[in-house]
């Protein structure tokens, strides 16, 4: 049974996760298509970074599958480099290579990992911080770059690999009001350009705007899902009409 | 004289060397998630922190140099495997390693977890992660306190003395022995080794300094 583009790109099925004594996780399951933008919303806590962190192998699961293309992720013969080939992710806290500059984040991987030759993977890591409009910033180290423009550069060094699934996790929690834009923008972009993203975002607006589905999560399962526009006007649980009552 | 100062700069550098090179490999394989490699590890740090350098020295020297195969030397006699230049050089290695594995170790644990996840998530394996990223970075934090360490092995060079090694100051006594000029001797010694370590000491600033990445730390 091999994968086809038209088989979800990421399954995850009846997954559950705990630290110790705390489930974190208690049997989700969620299927992402190619070219799909979905949202996962839900109070602190809730499992949602957990349960994206699963999918690239930063967490593990206890039971339950993950499938990214075809591959089981929930696998102790797991090849993770295969797997972090397919899938990029974004981090809240940023997490750029702090004594090397943006040019040399975004190059630094396709080189050591994909092997490729220094010039090329200039050349591309230059146009990608074009596309997330960082040009002449090649040269600043982290520390010299705000927040919201530290976070995209840490989006071309995911893009760098040319992955077919971005995850992002929070990543626009940290940052200063007036840079969130500037980064949900290069998102959008992305979204836009058919890039499969599987965001967990506190950001409502944005979500209503770029997803194709939203996952509503509280204490570790899916309580409610669906298109941006049913889920946030007709939500039907008690619990996701509590959160939306708070946040919107 | 000279000759023994060149000793002295020769083992100093040797040590120097090989020092580092155990605190770099011995911090990575403390984190191996092997039991057996943290303990192996562990039970070196503690008996070479824990006992005399010049016990080891003469350990080293008395205790395993007697042990070894002798080889015939080029006057036909025999002579030890190892000269006592040799053994002076593995033992402070090993003396200053220890403390260079506890220096590097603090270094890493310095270094965020999360910096460490994005190269995960990014595909590099673990020794990459070491080599490229947690090292670069573990480095710059350890550094002042390996500058301590390098400057206080430089002078436990002088331990040598103990075993013959004709260092700066085995020769110097040399000199002393022969002539009557103690205080003289005595000043010079002083002086010779606050500028080695002085020496020694500007170049760490100094590398400390290139080392200093902008908007960071």
């Amino acid at each position: 049974m091999s994968w086809t583009p038209a088989d979800p790109m990421v399954s995850i099925n009846n997954v559950h996760k705990s630290f110790g004594e705390l489930k974190v996780l208690n049997g989700v399951s969620l299927d992402v298509m190619k070219g799909d933008v979905i949202c996962i919303i839900g109070p602190s806590g809730s499992g949602k970074s957990t349960l994206i962190r699963c999918v690239n192998a930063l967490n593990d699961i206890q039971q339950g599958s993950i499938l990214v293309e075809g591959q089981e992720v929930n696998d102790a013969k797991l090849d993770k480099l295969e797997l972090r080939k397919k899938v990029g992710m974004v981090f809240q806290q940023y997490n750029l290579f702090p004594h090397k500059t943006a040019l040399q984040n975004v190059m630094m991987a396709p080189i050591r990992v994909l092997k490729q030759d220094k010039a090329s993977a200039e050349a591309k890591a230059r146009a990608l911080l074009k596309k997330v409009r960082l040009e002449g910033k090649e040269d600043a180290y982290p520390g010299e770059l705000s927040g919201g423009q530290q976070q995209r550069v840490a989006i071309a060094r995911s893009l760098a690999m040319q992955p077919d699934v971005m995850l992002f996790d929070e990543v626009t929690a940290a940052l200063d009001p007036e840079t969130v834009g500037e980064v949900l923008q290069t998102i959008k972009d992305l979204a836009e350009e058919g890039m499969t993203c599987i965001l967990v975002t506190h950001e409502m607006g944005f979500a209503r705007e770029v997803a194709d589905h939203i996952y509503f999560t509280d204490r570790g399962v899916i309580v409610e899902h669906g298109p941006p526009d049913t889920f946030f006007q007709n939500a039907q649980d008690p619990r996701t009409q509590e959160f939306l009552s708070q946040i919107l | 004289m000279i000759g023994g100062f060149l000793t002295t700069l020769k083992l100093s550098a040797v040590c120097l060397f090989f020092s580092v090179i155990i605190g770099v490999v011995g911090a990575w394989l403390q984190g191996s998630s092997f039991k057996w490699t943290r303990r192996f590890v562990n039970g070196y740090i503690q008996l070479f922190r824990n006992t005399p350098p010049l016990v080891q020295l003469y350990f080293f020297y008395f205790a395993i140099g007697t042990l070894l195969p002798t080889v015939e030397n080029d006057w036909g006699g025999e002579s030890p495997l190892l000269g006592n230049f040799a053994w002076a050089a593995i033992s402070l290695s090993f003396f200053a390693g220890a403390f260079n594995v506890e220096i590097f170790r603090s270094g890493i644990e310095a270094v965020p977890k999360s910096t460490v996840e994005a190269a995960e998530a990014l595909g590099f394996t673990k020794l990459q992660i070491y080599k490229d990223i947690t090292l670069p970075l573990a480095f710059r934090v350890a550094l002042p306190a390996l500058n301590n360490n390098l400057v206080n092995l430089v002078k436990t060079t002088t331990l040598a003395y103990a075993i013959a090694v004709p260092d700066l100051l085995y020769e110097s006594n040399q000199i002393w022995s022969d002539n009557v000029n103690v205080t003289e001797m005595m000043i010079f010694l002083l002086i010779a080794y606050f500028v080695l370590v002085g020496v020694l000491v500007a170049g760490m600033n100094r590398w400390e300094r290139s080392l200093k990445i902008p908007g960071y730390g």
